[in-house]
């Protein structure tokens, strides 16, 4: 009985596929916004991400600390609730790194070679969550603490501003993708509504003929849902193989760039590490907007009805 | 088998279609409805069918009381009635052979067993030979056929025919009257609805006469002038 009904799902799509063109034309389109929603969201929290890593409090130690003084002074950091991990720059790696960043300028180095070296070792404590930095900071301001430090504490105070903008920039386009998907979710429902109606329109004798020769409901009814599904697999399947070209030609055209915030690169591994992923989401997304339209749709029309 | 006690239809227009409609109808019994055009014949038959609920009064048809019974069993009613229409209602995208298979795909039987019904189904209606044929290349009488071997394919015990040779020559029309009678004879009751005098009379079986909803003759072995 369900082969039956299957079967004639399957050859029913097969002569009405021009009539779902717009059904399915649709449903591509919604399925790719979904699928271009989920990959750039990822995208954008992978930036932040790299960014938040990039985030750090530098707390500068004086030369006279003692490595015993020191030692302390790292076991509690490290013992404050939001640090992530904290790593001790000497005086030597400062100097290092202080020449590596102005090796084009021979004079700066000059003046500094002359002297002892002036930089301060430093602690660079990372944060868990860079939104939460209060704790750190009311210790380090403890005036026990603070005898210790040579120069005020840096808290990259640049960064967390661009994090914040990164932020309500991904929430922006995380509520602009969620309202283009229902969007077009329900043009698309409302379109292959209309198609399995016209089908039943079309095919009205001969389900007139069912219905006078004892056919059940459901197989009546069973074949309009099976195309209808067949109208989300086929979607899905076109949408993915669009994504996957569109990200197979921007990979050559920006090979390695990032535009702004949409690192290009990442998405590309990220659509292709989860590829398989993507493509059950995008059948059963599919799947689901033509079944429930169709059973909507065939239960508007093809009720039981007795006139009384 | 066919039991009316006191039925009434009413449409919305004028008078009733139907009214106070009384019959019983044994096993095996081949009976005739005859009446003009309008006498509620079409509607009594409907009303058998359960495409029309009356409005009053009783109809057991084949143990079923269509009192109690609830929209979602009325496939299974129509599956223990076997119809033949005036216009065929065969499926014009099928075949001979899908048309008749498909009462029987419809109750979910194997392909296996359709395999083997259809044939002796189709020998019984004179289409042998004919399975590979789409509906439009057939003559009417041979639709007609197509359409009875599709109502009794399923062995159904009551088989109604609604003006079967209303769209045949006198040819074809006995045609079809004779696969009904043979159909008779194998033990299905058989309704027959019908404007053709020259049949009635040579049949010489129950006649029921309905005249504006009502039901004014009922003889046996009778004969109809209109």
């Amino acid at each position: 009985m369900m082969r039956r009904i299957v079967r004639t799902g399957i050859l029913n799509f097969i002569r009405n596929a021009w009539l779902g063109i717009a059904a399915m034309a649709v449903m591509v389109i919604t399925l790719t916004i979904i699928l271009f929603s989920v990959i750039a969201n990822a995208t954008f929290a992978n930036t932040i991400q790299t960014i938040t890593d990039r985030i750090d409090i530098s707390v500068y130690i004086k030369d006279e600390v003692t490595s015993k003084q020191l030692d302390g002074l790292i076991t509690q950091v490290r013992g404050l609730e939001n640090v992530r991990d904290v790593n001790f720059v000497t005086k030597d790696e400062a100097l290092k790194v202080y020449r590596q960043q102005n090796a084009n300028n021979p004079e700066l180095l000059q003046a500094i070679s002359q002297t002892e070296n002036p930089l301060p070792a430093s602690l660079q404590i990372r944060p868990k969550d860079p939104n939460r930095i209060e704790s750190i900071r009311t210790f380090l301001e403890k005036p026990e603490i603070k005898a210790l430090q040579s120069d005020e504490t840096s808290y990259s105070g640049d960064r967390k501003a661009a994090i914040d903008k990164i932020t309500s920039a991904t929430n922006f386009f995380q509520r602009a993708g969620i309202a283009g998907v229902i969007v077009f979710a329900v043009i698309s429902m409302l379109i292959i509504f209309n198609t399995i109606q016209m089908a039943i329109f079309n095919r009205r004798d001969e389900l007139t003929i069912m219905r006078l020769l004892g056919a059940s409901t459901n197989f009546i009814r069973g074949p309009f849902i099976v195309e209808s599904i067949m109208y989300g697999v086929v979607s899905g399947l076109v949408s993915i193989t669009i994504v996957r070209s569109l990200f197979s030609i921007s990979a050559k055209t920006f090979e390695a760039s990032s535009l702004g915030l949409l690192d290009i690169q990442f998405s590309n591994q990220y659509f292709s590490r989860h590829f398989w992923l993507f493509l059950l989401l995008q059948l059963l997304v599919g799947i689901f907007i033509g079944a429930l339209s169709s059973l909507i749709a065939t239960r508007r029309y093809l009720k039981f009805k007795t006139s009384k | 088998m066919i039991l009316l006690d006191r039925v009434t239809k009413k449409y919305n227009r004028s008078g009733p279609a139907l009214e106070r409609i009384s019959l019983h109808v044994e096993p095996k019994e081949f009976v005739i409805i005859v009446g003009p055009s309008g006498a509620g014949k079409s509607t009594l038959l409907k009303l058998l069918t359960r495409e029309e609920k009356p409005t009053s009064g009783k109809i057991i048809v084949g143990g079923i009381d269509y009192e109690t019974l609830k929209d979602k069993e009325i496939p299974l009613l129509r599956r223990k009635i076997g119809v033949v229409f005036q216009d065929f209602k065969l499926l014009p995208n099928k075949t001979v052979w899908e048309n008749v298979a498909f009462a029987l795909e419809i109750v979910g039987m194997g392909n296996k067993e359709i395999d083997h019904t259809v044939p002796r189904v189709l020998d019984i209606v004179g289409l042998k030979g004919k399975e590979k044929r789409m509906p439009r290349e057939l003559s009417g009488g041979e639709r007609q056929r197509v359409a009875i071997a599709r109502a009794i394919v399923r062995q159904p015990r009551i088989l109604i025919a609604d003006e079967p040779t209303g769209n045949l020559d006198p040819k074809h029309a006995w045609d079809v009257i004779r696969v009904l009678e043979k159909i008779n004879r194998f033990g299905t009751t058989v309704l027959l609805t019908t404007h053709n005098q020259e049949i009635v009379n040579k049949l010489k079986r129950r006649v029921i006469t309905i005249q504006d909803g009502t039901v004014v003759s009922d003889r046996a072995n009778a004969e109809y002038h209109a």
